[in-house]
């Protein structure tokens, strides 16, 4: 004869753990949301968030990438061409800098391995495009997020020297 | 005017379609609305926000889903039997459009005042387990066809018990038509003049029988979006699909208002000295309806198992048990009377 245990039998035909279950259900109910409203909220990023890449210039408006090629070699999904020839005052630069957007895993080796700070990931992640040629930047729209982004860029290596 | 209406073939084809449609198409406007406050109140309890960016806090989001599911397009399996793969959803729809012909919304405000009513929703809502079966077996594919066995094995285990409640519930007014039924539960003293009280325990039964019949969780299997990715809907898309939809979710309000009207005293105010009308209807049937929304928030999915042992085992003898009790109760008239409140007969 196996023993009948009574307080599990009222429980259950007193539906405890639907009571329970929707006390429970009830308290979520009036608790703060957790989702953030999206376009119009946005969550933290952190100064080493890496994001949309840019290209940077020095305060005088020369640009800082002198064609080293080491972020081309590092890169590991091989995202990036560089072509490059002497300028008319003798300098080292580019005359190509390409990235195929829809090739990076967004890694940041080349912010790591470039010795000027040229080619650094900004915090912008919105930059979805409607077609895949729009993701293929070219060097004139590296240096142009450059000097749109260069306020906050430049404020997150300061924020992040003292951890390198 | 009056005399086109009532005394000539054509007048009353009009007035019948009019009525229908004055039935019909605030059901659907509404329905739109319940389905916004379900989604709502289900990412409320998972602290999400829920749909809120067509229209006003994304009232609109409804009608724009229809719109959506209106231009996709219908995909037909190749193995498909066309005609009852098309005729599974329309069966679904106009099965739970067409038990609403005997719910009465207020004094009178019914479209067919028959005094069979309620064995006409019971023949109806077990109807509709056809429209499951032949989507499932017309797919031509295995998930869908377990999901509508699922189905039919579970629909007609719940109806059983849904029928002994209903059984109680005509003994108690001696009635089966819903007025006279709502007629029954009215007193002087407001709700605890309504059959919840004397019946309790089958209140319960009765909601969670619903969900069961309607295949709502927790007793989601024929759909079971976990095993057998969406059950019997797996091979329909676009407008087919919608009817499915709609059809269920006009089936689950229709047992909001079954609840409202035999538990509950449908029009009838709840607080003695306020008027009755149409007004409480609606906002029992609200009231029944978010219960259905927290229930699909809170419960995990029953196992097949148990969903067999609950409706046989523990829901068949109990509300068995529970007809004999009432019946007794009745004829003798214990507690009061509480269980023989006869309108009409005896």
């Amino acid at each position: 004869m196996t023993q009948i245990d009574y307080t599990r039998a009222v429980k259950y035909f007193l539906l405890q753990d639907f009571w329970q279950g929707f006390k429970l259900g009830m308290k979520y109910f009036f608790a703060p949301k957790a989702t953030l409203n999206y376009p119009h909220e946005k969550g933290p990023l952190s100064p080493r968030f890496r994001g949309e890449h840019a290209l940077r210039r020095y305060p005088n408006g020369e640009e800082r990438c002198i064609a080293c090629k080491l972020c081309e070699a590092v890169c590991p999904a091989q995202a990036i061409t560089i072509d490059a020839e002497p300028r008319e005052d003798g300098s080292r630069r580019t005359t190509r800098y390409d990235i195929d957007m829809t090739k990076c895993i967004y890694c940041g080796f080349c912010q790591e391995a470039c010795p000027v700070d040229a080619i650094v990931e900004g915090p912008n992640f919105e930059f979805s495009t409607e077609t895949r040629e729009e993701l293929f930047y070219d060097k004139d729209r590296l240096l142009s997020n450059g000097d749109r982004w260069e306020g906050e860029i430049a404020r997150n290596l300061e924020l992040d020297a003292p951890y390198r | 005017m009056a005399d086109f209406f009532f005394n000539t073939n054509l007048g009353m084809l009009l007035l019948i379609i009019g009525q229908i449609l004055l039935v019909v198409v605030p059901l659907l406007i509404a329905l739109a609305f319940l389905m916004y406050a379900d989604r709502k109140v289900w990412a409320a309890v998972q602290m999400r926000r829920g749909p809120n960016v067509v229209g006003a806090f994304g009232l609109l989001q409804s009608f724009a889903d229809f719109g959506k599911y209106i231009v996709k397009e219908i995909v037909v399996p190749a193995g498909a039997d066309k005609a009852v793969f098309f005729m599974a959803p329309m069966v679904t729809l106009v099965m739970s459009l067409i038990a609403w012909a005997v719910i009465p919304f207020n004094d009178g405000w019914v479209l067919s005042n028959i005094n069979v009513a309620i064995l006409y929703v019971f023949a109806v809502s077990s109807l509709e387990v056809y429209g499951v079966i032949m989507g499932g077996w017309a797919s031509n594919s295995k998930y869908p066809f377990l999901g509508s066995l699922r189905s039919a094995a579970q629909m007609i285990s719940y109806e059983v018990s849904i029928g002994l409640i209903i059984v109680g519930i005509i003994i108690s007014s001696g009635s089966m038509n819903f007025s006279a039924i709502v007629e029954a539960q009215s007193g002087s003293y407001g709700l605890f003049n309504w059959f919840w009280l004397p019946h309790f325990p089958m209140l319960i039964l009765f909601f969670i029988s619903a969900l069961a019949e309607t295949n709502r969780p927790p007793f989601d299997l024929p759909e079971a979006e976990s095993e057998l990715v969406a059950g019997f809907q797996v091979e329909y898309s676009s407008t087919p699909f919608l009817l499915f939809m709609i059809g269920e979710l006009v089936a689950v309000v229709l047992m909001c208002a079954l609840i409202t009207l035999m538990f509950f005293g449908g029009w009838l105010s709840p607080i003695p000295g306020l008027p009755d009308g149409i007004f409480w209807m609606i906002a029992k049937i609200g009231f029944v309806f978010f219960f259905f929304a927290m229930v699909k928030a809170i419960t995990p999915r029953y196992r097949y198992d148990q969903l067999m042992r609950l409706g046989w085992k523990v829901f068949l003898p109990f509300s068995l048990i529970w007809v004999v009790f009432v019946a007794f109760a009745a004829k003798f008239g214990w507690f009061w009377g509480i269980y023989a409140r006869w309108t009409v007969g005896g």
